[in-house]
């Protein structure tokens, strides 16, 4: 019998078991052990492992974060948590001056098994400083391994991987993932922080998409589907380090790909995936790979200037038919955006 | 006979034999890494690691040499990171600004002002959740308080009573920034006694007064559950990064030098030593010394280069 629970509860789950697996886990951050214990995800940890092991700090991400790389460099496991990851960059200096480069800089003498967990929000006008995703930035810095789970079953055996992993892992979570539903293991095994996931097969245009743009891209691919057209979503997972074997054999199948990033196109992502599969199966493409994002502006407030900037199932619908050369697919009886109704806020 | 005050001074004399072998062959330009020099400051590094347990952590800022002889006791491995070879603390990947010794307890020193602050925040948390009675010392200039992330971490182990110390050593600049140009208040000692934390102060250049003002403090740290905050005063010889004075550039004088110079830590410690072990007992001290940081010197200058793929190697595990 299949255990279906959420995004959220999987988060729950993998930090529960490591705690008790582990008494050198601990949980902290901004609000971690307030009423609302990170939309949830924290439920129940206080209660069971006591304040000296889930606790709020105070408004000081960077000092914060510094003292995670003492914690852990000295026999600790820590899991930071940002409610939004916008925080982060308070915190840049500890990040990349100290966590990343720490290991290497002692010679391979010393090591940091932390976790930073971080929120991406959106929606319900939460404007620029609460939206952003920013993995880009933490992937281009060598040392930290950054994860985007998008699935309930990854986000628990990608969690304990990377509480069980002996260096910095950046673990990236869209808020509106928290309510999505899956398949998930009452088993508590380390997943691989590093390999996409194909999880919808097709013929005919590879999309590889990151976090909740898995969500839009399988919304794409039934649209399409019954339009005759087979998509194959390919769940990037692992930004740093990737591994671009799974994107680099769906290309040399379909021809065609669209990278459905969830951050700015420039000098993003999905230029390193471009790349990697230009250098890699260039005799295979059929069209230019195309990139989907944000544009280079900041995310606004309103309603329809918020739904215009996001990018969504429409936009990979459209550059799908653009690569196959198909008229315009009738989409005024589908519905999008539908988590954009859904979702009231405020967080 | 006066055995710690003999072991001060012995730790003060290899610091300042170490950099004066540096001075002497920085020139050769083997050992390319920028220096930020301890001169001056012998008395504070000594003082406070004299005064901790082996067991004990550290953590420093880019100016460091002093507190890694301290620490450590040891040159071949300081010396073979200044060349850049293999045998250094990390592999020659780190240099002058960057020694650790985790083994010995000098677990991050960091070439980023404050950067080194918060992290000894974790190790001190971390040692007070394992019972393990260690403290843990973080050595940071003037400079570094004007810094957010000192306010951030003082602030976190008062709240937390963090069994830790921080070390402000003041040398009166910030590089070649002075005091009244960065401050808008007139005392940093007056602010921290405002935080649930003790506050010493000393002035003085005397290793046995430092060491004695560290031990009070570590006793008050375990009998009030509150964190330390030392802040001490010294004087930079040198120039703020190189191994050659800059009284010339004009912005401090060397009058004031002179002054600080009349109680130089090393030579004070060896006025006080002389007169229970004599002349001859310290010239031989000495001489092992020297003898020790020309051999190390020696062993580094001739020892093998990392190879070219280990610049790759311990990014991650």
């Amino acid at each position: 019998m299949k255990r279906m629970i959420t995004y959220r509860e999987a988060l729950n789950e993998a930090m529960a078991v490591e705690m008790r697996r582990d008494p050198n886990v601990f949980l902290y951050g901004i609000d971690v052990a307030d009423h609302k214990r990170i939309f949830g995800s924290g439920n129940g940890l206080l209660e069971e492992f006591g304040a000296e092991r889930c606790f709020s700090t105070p408004l000081s991400e960077c000092a914060m974060t510094g003292f995670g790389l003492g914690a852990a460099l000295n026999g600790l496991r820590p899991i930071h948590v940002h409610m939004r990851v916008d925080f982060m960059i308070l915190a840049m200096n500890e990040l990349t001056n100290m966590i990343a480069s720490f290991r290497y800089g002692s010679g391979g003498r010393m090591k940091v098994p932390m976790v930073i967990r971080a929120v991406i929000g959106r929606g319900w006008g939460q404007s620029w400083q609460h939206s952003k995703t920013l993995h880009s930035w933490f992937a281009h810095v060598p040392g930290l391994k950054v994860v985007m789970p998008s699935r309930p079953a990854d986000a628990k055996g990608m969690l304990i991987a990377a509480i069980r992993d002996d260096n910095p892992v950046i673990f990236i979570e869209h808020r509106w993932l928290y309510d999505v539903v899956g398949e998930v293991s009452e088993e508590s095994n380390p997943d691989s922080l590093e390999g996409s996931r194909l999880i919808r097969s097709g013929s005919d245009v590879t999309v590889l998409a990151v976090s909740w743009m898995n969500v839009e891209a399988l919304q794409a691919a039934e649209v399409l589907a019954k339009n005759g057209i087979k998509l194959e979503v390919i769940d990037a997972r692992a930004i740093s380090p990737f591994d671009d074997t799974a994107v680099v054999e769906s290309v040399r199948k379909t021809g065609h790909l669209i990278v459905a990033d969830y951050d700015w196109v420039h000098c993003g992502f999905g230029a390193e995936v471009a790349t990697r599969v230009y250098e890699k199966c260039m005799g295979s493409l059929k069209s230019s790979i195309t990139r989907i994002g944000f544009a280079d502006a900041h995310c606004p407030c309103s309603r329809p200037l918020e739904i215009e900037y996001y990018p969504s199932a429409i936009n990979i619908i459209r550059a799908v038919e653009q690569k196959l050369g198909l008229s315009k697919i009738d989409l005024t009886h589908e519905e999008f955006y539908s988590y954009e109704k859904k979702f009231k806020g405020p967080f | 006979m006066n055995e710690s005050g003999i072991a001060l001074y012995r730790t003060m004399y290899m610091i300042r034999s170490a950099e004066k072998s540096i001075q002497a062959h920085y020139g050769e330009d083997e050992m390319k890494t920028p220096m930020h020099m301890s001169m001056g400051e012998e008395a504070i590094a000594a003082g406070v690691c004299h005064a901790l347990k082996p067991e004990d952590q550290i953590l420093g800022s880019y100016r460091s040499h002093g507190i890694y002889v301290a620490k450590t006791q040891e040159t071949d491995r300081f010396f073979a990171e200044m060349y850049g070879k293999a045998s250094g603390t990390s592999k020659g990947k780190a240099g002058s600004m960057h020694l650790v010794a985790p083994e010995a307890g000098l677990v991050c020193t960091s070439a980023i002002v404050g950067s080194s602050i918060p992290v000894a925040l974790g190790f001190a948390f971390s040692n007070k959740r394992f019972k393990n009675g260690r403290m843990t010392a973080v050595f940071f200039g003037d400079g570094a308080i004007d810094e957010g992330v000192f306010w951030e971490s003082l602030n976190f182990a008062c709240l937390q009573k963090l069994p830790i110390l921080f070390i402000c050593e003041d040398n009166g600049f910030a590089v070649h920034s002075p005091t009244h140009a960065r401050h808008g208040y007139d005392s940093i000692a007056d602010i921290a006694r405002k935080f649930n934390c003790n506050v010493l102060q000393s002035d003085s250049s005397d290793a046995e007064q430092i060491c004695k003002l560290t031990k009070d403090a570590i006793k008050l740290i375990r009998d009030n559950e509150r964190p330390a905050f030392l802040y001490l005063k010294y004087y930079r010889y040198l120039e703020h990064v190189g191994i050659g004075e800059d009284f010339k550039a004009g912005y401090r004088s060397k009058d004031e030098f002179e002054q600080w110079l009349k109680v130089d830590p090393v030579r004070l410690q060896r006025e006080k030593v002389l007169r229970t072990m004599g002349e001859d007992r310290i010239s031989v001290l000495e001489k092992g010394i020297d003898e020790q940081i020309e051999s190390s010197r020696m062993r580094a200058k001739n020892a093998a280069f990392p190879d070219a793929h280990t610049a790759f190697e311990d990014v991650c595990i």
